[in-house]
């Protein structure tokens, strides 16, 4: 989900596979996990690269949004839940990174690659938090959004992916927890608070549903990610799942989905909406949202000003291997 | 109106005696110290610890490694919760109906007691480590000693934050030594660090009549008397990153009794903004 738009060669047909290639695409679909060390398709193994390094730099990068409010947090309590809650976010960058090294390429690399804008993160973090309201909404919704996609995804066919996501998920839905219950604090609190609740839900419902990448029938791409299971679901079943969840959560808590069009349909056991404004999307995207200059501007300036120190931690390690050095050679 | 029963019966004393007995809260304050040096400790200790979570805080997704923007999260969220503790306590020993969140949200500058130390901006990351390393020296050494306080609740407080920061001054230490000596870069640095917050360490070991009080009833130790620890583990350490123990012994003083930096008041700005826009609110 923190992975939009990652792109593949079009879907093989089994004619046009090698033995080896059919061989791999029969252990996929017995649902055997590929493990690093074993043959894949060099296709296979840079989707993945694309999609896990995607993923990893979502996290890392969705440290700044909610980071934004760690010092404005309003109690003690709250304060070291939101402290939790982004370093699990850096956590997530970890292990995504460690599942990506598996494939051959290194964090330093990827990081290289988000820096030069060669690489993408999720397009629902160049939106601003503007208020304290959307510390829960922003956990409600986009963390309740990558959940959807998430979930599936501990079931996808590589292994330390695979791993990573069961790991995540748990984490995940804990943060959705902690979301909504900001949100229901908020709600039930003053009308201010209950106004401000209303307003991160309108600033952020549609940059959620945006977060599933665009419709189906627009997107050329899916096919072989999903025979390959390393995409597990349609975008557009994803949104719908997530509006048909989050629509009675919203009621719960007495606030409107900003969708004049949302309405239950029978016939399809659903919520029939209004899309996205896609044109948005694709600014966004392109690295005109609101807030993609600063955003990787913060990681830019983080990882160039701690040179030093990452150098210096290289030149005392190989001091200290030179000191040891004479002792292991007597 | 009805009368009133007399409240005042002999056998009060008795009663409170075996409410405690049955109290599955320790003893509430040693009687014989002055509530006020003892409440004055308390704040002394959790605001530091409050402003100094606060600055690491500020680091969170902007450090020069993932692995430091996790570490520095943890060490954080230790002292905001060693926070919540001690001023919970403080507030219980105030007793005047004030919570933790009230005393660290409502509370002006002049008021706050923490050391100078802890609100210094934090500057380059080896800023920030160089002062959290000369803290953490002095806070494993209070801590050391505050376990084994007079005030059962002090006691257990201490405790528990000893484990942390047992862990706390272990990865500072092993940053100090590694960035001092590692790249003349990252030597001169961590030395220019140290060269800035060294008239703030001083403040620690400095005590007035409040220390003297809570010494003496035997719930802290007197700040001077860690000095000595402190200076042993700064020195060894120091001497591994090949860096000079600074040779003044001139002390900024002031947080203790309120007379701060122009730093703070920005601190307190940020960090109280939504307690006091909205006042009354339930977060």
């Amino acid at each position: 989900m923190y992975a939009q738009l990652v792109q593949t060669d079009g879907l093989k047909k089994p004619e046009e596979m090698s033995p080896e290639e059919r061989a791999f695409q029969e252990r996929i679909d017995r649902g055997e996990k590929i493990e690093p060390k074993e043959w894949m398709p060099e296709g296979y193994r840079k989707t993945l690269i694309r999609q896990i390094g995607q993923h990893a730099h979502s996290e890392i990068v969705g440290q700044l949004p909610e980071g934004n409010w760690i010092t404005r947090a309003p109690t003690l309590e709250r304060k070291a839940i939101l402290l939790a809650k982004v370093q699990d976010e850096a956590g997530h960058g970890l292990y995504l990174y460690c599942a990506a090294e598996t494939l051959g390429v290194s964090r330093d690399e990827l990081m290289e690659l988000l820096h030069r804008g060669k690489m993408k993160y999720s397009s629902i973090f160049n939106y601003p938090t503007l208020t304290w309201a959307d510390m829960g909404a922003v956990g409600w919704l986009v963390d309740g959004a990558a959940i959807m996609n998430q979930v599936p995804l501990q079931r996808t066919s590589f292994g330390p992916y695979s791993r990573a996501m069961i790991r995540i998920c748990k984490e995940e839905s804990f943060h959705q927890r902690q979301g909504y219950a900001v949100m229901m604090k908020m709600c039930a609190g003053t009308p201010q608070q209950k106004a401000m609740a209303q307003d991160a839900l309108n600033r952020l419902w549609y940059p959620s549903l945006m977060m599933f990448g665009p419709s189906d029938k627009d997107s050329v791409h899916s096919a072989q990610s999903m025979a390959w299971k390393i995409k597990m679901n349609t975008n557009d079943e994803l949104r719908q799942k997530f509006v048909d969840q989050t629509v009675p959560q919203a009621e719960y808590l007495g606030l409107t989905i900003p969708d004049p069009e949302l309405k239950w349909n029978e016939e399809k056991g659903g919520y029939d909406f209004s899309e996205p404004d896609w044109s948005e999307f694709f600014d966004v995207i392109a690295g005109n949202g609101p807030c993609n200059k600063d955003r990787l501007g913060a990681r830019v300036k983080a990882w160039d000003d701690g040179a030093w120190f990452r150098e210096g931690l290289v030149a005392h390690a190989e001091k200290a291997a030179a000191r040891k050095a004479p002792l292991a050679a007597e | 109106m009805p009368s009133l029963p007399d409240m005042n019966t002999p056998d009060v004393a008795e009663l409170a005696r075996e409410a405690a007995a049955h109290s599955h809260h320790t003893e509430i304050p040693t009687p014989d110290v002055d509530q006020d040096a003892f409440l004055e400790f308390l704040l002394r200790l959790g605001d530091t610890t409050l402003i100094l979570g606060h600055r690491v805080s500020e680091w969170c997704g902007h450090s020069p490694a993932l692995e430091e923007d996790i570490a520095l999260a943890n060490v954080a969220l230790d002292l905001i919760g060693q926070t919540q503790m001690w001023l919970g306590l403080a507030a219980e020993v105030e007793g005047k109906g004030r919570t933790a969140d009230d005393l660290a949200y409502l509370r002006d500058a002049w008021d706050f007691r923490n050391l100078l130390l802890v609100e210094r901006p934090n500057g380059d990351f080896g800023h920030t480590l160089m002062r959290q390393f000369l803290f953490d020296a002095w806070h494993f050494e209070l801590l050391n000693a505050l376990a084994a306080s007079t005030d059962a609740r002090v006691g257990e407080i201490a405790a528990k934050a000893l484990k942390e920061v047992a862990y706390h001054l272990e990865r500072s230490s092993d940053l100090v030594i590694r960035l001092g000596d590692g790249t003349e870069e990252s030597n001169r640095r961590m030395r220019e660090a140290l060269e800035a917050l060294w008239a703030y360490t001083g403040e620690m070991f400095t005590a007035d009549e409040k220390d003297r009080a809570v010494a003496e009833a035997g719930i802290a130790p007197d700040p001077e008397s860690l000095r000595a620890a402190w200076e042993a583990t700064v020195r060894d350490v120091l001497e591994q990153a090949t860096l000079a123990v600074p040779a003044s012994t001139f002390a900024h003083k002031g947080g203790k009794r309120g007379v701060h930096t122009e730093h703070l008041g920005y601190i307190l700005a940020e960090m109280q903004f939504l307690q006091r826009a909205y006042p009354g609110s339930s977060w």
